[in-house]
């Protein structure tokens, strides 16, 4: 059995206590060990990606005991591409902490991180909904530690939202769990594929409810309209670095919703229809609508780019709630540039930030390192907005060429392509005000001087922009590679196989059987 | 005993939402405690109720009850504690730091004044 599979969750859980109890005052060793942590990651997701991209599943049984009995990891096209893509963005956004300082302003920035990481890890690898539940967990207290780092009034007043809509949502999460289990008697993804297909048209209100439940839970983490009220506050008020790294969060969400309803409830299933067309695609298209006039309204930098998260969150779920393969090949790039783009996004409303007395768009003087800010700004807003050339522009495009033979094509297109010119608006107007007003601003005499953002801050955010500029030179690469991971999805028979019929503990025969 | 254990999580439940939608602090993190109740019992009855019986396999036992279920409690009851306690601290934090229990986000010019002092 290949072990590496559970390397991701394993690697951060040992070293985040390890960086508490061993390294508890010397930053400088909390920073090299996280660094040294990351960059491990980087190269086991690679390898883990590496492996599985000729179509092959990778099992892993813990214990050794067989599914549906055990817990299995599952890596397939999809799973390591998240894992490969929190592992680089962690890369990045720990470098942005570093460079910043962020991490230095209040205790356990890094123990907490390496928690975060190994959360989102395990919920991207595992094959079980009951482990799910479990890994989200993980994520969401480290995140709670995270958002309110640092501390501070309106911080603290915006995790007190965030953690208690989250517990919500972890509590329906159960519920939905448990309706599930009453219905099947397994919580295990693969066996509950076969399971549910095997499910009569004359019972199906349990297995109704718990898919309704499921997307719910599943909808609050992607942050769909109209269960998206947690994000704004809590994104804006979070620390740069971390709302950056909470752009992984939200397409958790997304993951969890392309891999369960691909594979349990498929959308030719007579259980479920309705579900996706009928109550998805509009709720994703509010989300689209809301997020980009939001990005207009807003008034705060920060707000106005925790609003775009949820436009570009709404444009992935309208890919992703065709449900066609077409639409989740363009979903699963347009994930990638999404995650990238807010990233950037946020890193550099703290770049902004460094330099103002607030985040408010009114014109101040111009902050140190106005014209590089600028230019960054200026690039992070045309992925954002899906501008050409960039890749946010590209995927765009795939979304709205997959969406040419749905039902609703003319309200696809007629919402994507107003939303983005809304964003634009707004994305323009924000930037003029920030940093062309800035000039016609005279300093006051007793202005504090802000320092010029360190070296360090600004390679993480240009890094993270040539990741974009990446995956748009070689989108036509990637774009083949989406489409085979969205195949894969839509024939899982292989994926359950695996993990059902993989023999493990329980058939060896054993001398003394009952 | 079906409808006892039925109308139990109801009962629950309706507390849990009724005192969720209070938006202050302490009756939100009550109406939380609460629904984790509810999806717990929900959770034990989600294998089917049985009494008396054993959950392990021993001699001479015809009846069991379902394993699974409990120990899928087991971890609820473990994070929906520990998430309390998180709450409370961090609900804790924010009162004290701005003398306000309010859940939701405060009006414009409250919010203007807050952060004009910050």
């Amino acid at each position: 059995m290949n072990h590496w599979i559970i390397a991701p969750v394993v690697l951060p859980a040992l070293l985040a206590p390890f960086i508490v109890l061993a390294a508890r005052y010397h930053i400088g060793i909390q920073r090299t060990l996280s660094i040294a942590g990351v960059l491990a990651l980087i190269i086991i997701a690679a390898g883990l990606a590496f492996q599985v991209s000729d179509g092959s599943i990778v099992l892993y049984q813990l214990s050794d005991w067989a599914a549906p009995f055990g817990i299995v990891l599952v890596a397939d096209r999809l799973s390591t591409l998240m894992v490969l893509l929190t592992a680089v963005l962690a890369l990045f956004v720990l470098l942005y902490a570093i460079g910043s300082g962020w991490d230095n302003r209040g205790r356990h920035f890094h123990a907490l991180f390496q928690f975060q990481l190994m959360g989102i890890m395990g919920a991207f690898l595992t094959g079980d909904l009951f482990n799910l539940f479990v890994f989200f967990e993980v994520l969401l207290i480290a995140s709670y530690g995270l958002m309110i780092h640092a501390g501070g009034n309106e911080r603290l007043r915006a995790g007190v939202q965030y953690v208690l809509f989250n517990l919500i949502g972890s509590t329906l999460f159960l519920f939905a769990l448990g309706s599930i289990y009453a219905e099947t008697g397994t919580l295990n993804m693969a066996d509950l594929a076969n399971r549910v297909a095997m499910i009569g048209p004359e019972d199906t209100v349990g297995i109704r409810i718990a898919a309704v439940l499921l997307l719910l839970v599943f909808a609050i983490k992607a942050a769909l309209v109209p269960l998206h009220f947690w994000l704004p506050s809590s994104y804006a008020e979070a620390p740069a670095p971390v709302a950056a790294l909470f752009a992984i969060m939200t397409k958790v969400g997304a993951y969890a919703i392309i891999r369960v309803y691909t594979m349990i409830f498929p959308p030719d299933l007579d259980v479920t229809a309705g579900l996706h067309d009928l109550w998805l695609l509009p709720a994703a298209l509010l989300s689209l609508a809301i997020g980009m006039v939001g990005v207009l309204a807003a008034k705060r930098l920060d707000r106005l780019v925790a609003f775009s998260v949820i436009g570009s969150m709404g444009m992935v779920m309208v890919a992703i709630s065709l449900f066609t393969p077409e639409g989740i090949a363009a979903a699963l790039y347009y994930i990638v540039h999404s995650t990238l783009a807010g990233a950037v996004l946020f890193l550099i409303s703290d770049l902004v930030r460094t330099g103002r007395a607030d985040l408010n768009l009114t014109p101040q003087p111009p902050v140190a390192g106005n014209a590089l800010t600028a230019g960054l700004f200026f690039i992070g807003a045309i992925a954002m907005a899906g501008l050409p050339p960039l890749s946010g522009f590209l995927g765009k495009l795939l979304i709205l060429n997959a969406a040419y033979d749905a039902d609703l094509m003319v309200w696809i297109w007629v919402i994507v392509l107003t939303s983005s010119l809304i964003s634009i608006v707004g994305f323009a107007l924000a930037g003029s005000v920030l940093f062309w007003k800035a000039h016609s601003i005279e300093a006051l005499e007793d202005a504090p001087i802000h320092p010029r953002p360190a070296a360090l801050s600004y390679v993480a955010v240009g890094g993270l922009i040539s990741l974009l500029v990446a995956h748009t030179v070689f989108a036509g690469q990637m774009h083949a590679y989406t489409t085979t991971m969205a195949a894969q999805l839509f024939a899982p028979e292989p994926y359950i196989s695996t993990v059902i019929e993989t023999p493990g503990k329980h058939s060896k025969p054993t001398t003394e059987d009952h | 005993m079906e409808f006892l254990v039925a109308s139990a999580i109801g009962v629950l439940t309706a507390g849990g939402i009724y005192l969720m939608l209070r938006l202050r602090t302490f009756p939100v993190i009550l109406g939380m405690s609460l629904l984790t109740y509810a999806v717990n019992v929900f959770l034990f009855s989600s294998g089917r109720l049985t009494v008396g019986a054993p959950p392990i396999l021993s001699d001479g036992v015809s009846v069991y009850t379902d394993p699974l279920p409990q120990a899928l409690v087991l971890t609820a009851i473990v994070i929906s504690f520990g998430m309390t306690a998180v709450v409370v601290m961090i609900g804790l934090g924010a009162f004290l730091g701005s003398d306000d229990d309010h859940v939701d986000d405060p009006s414009e010019d409250a919010d203007d004044k807050a952060e004009g002092t910050s």
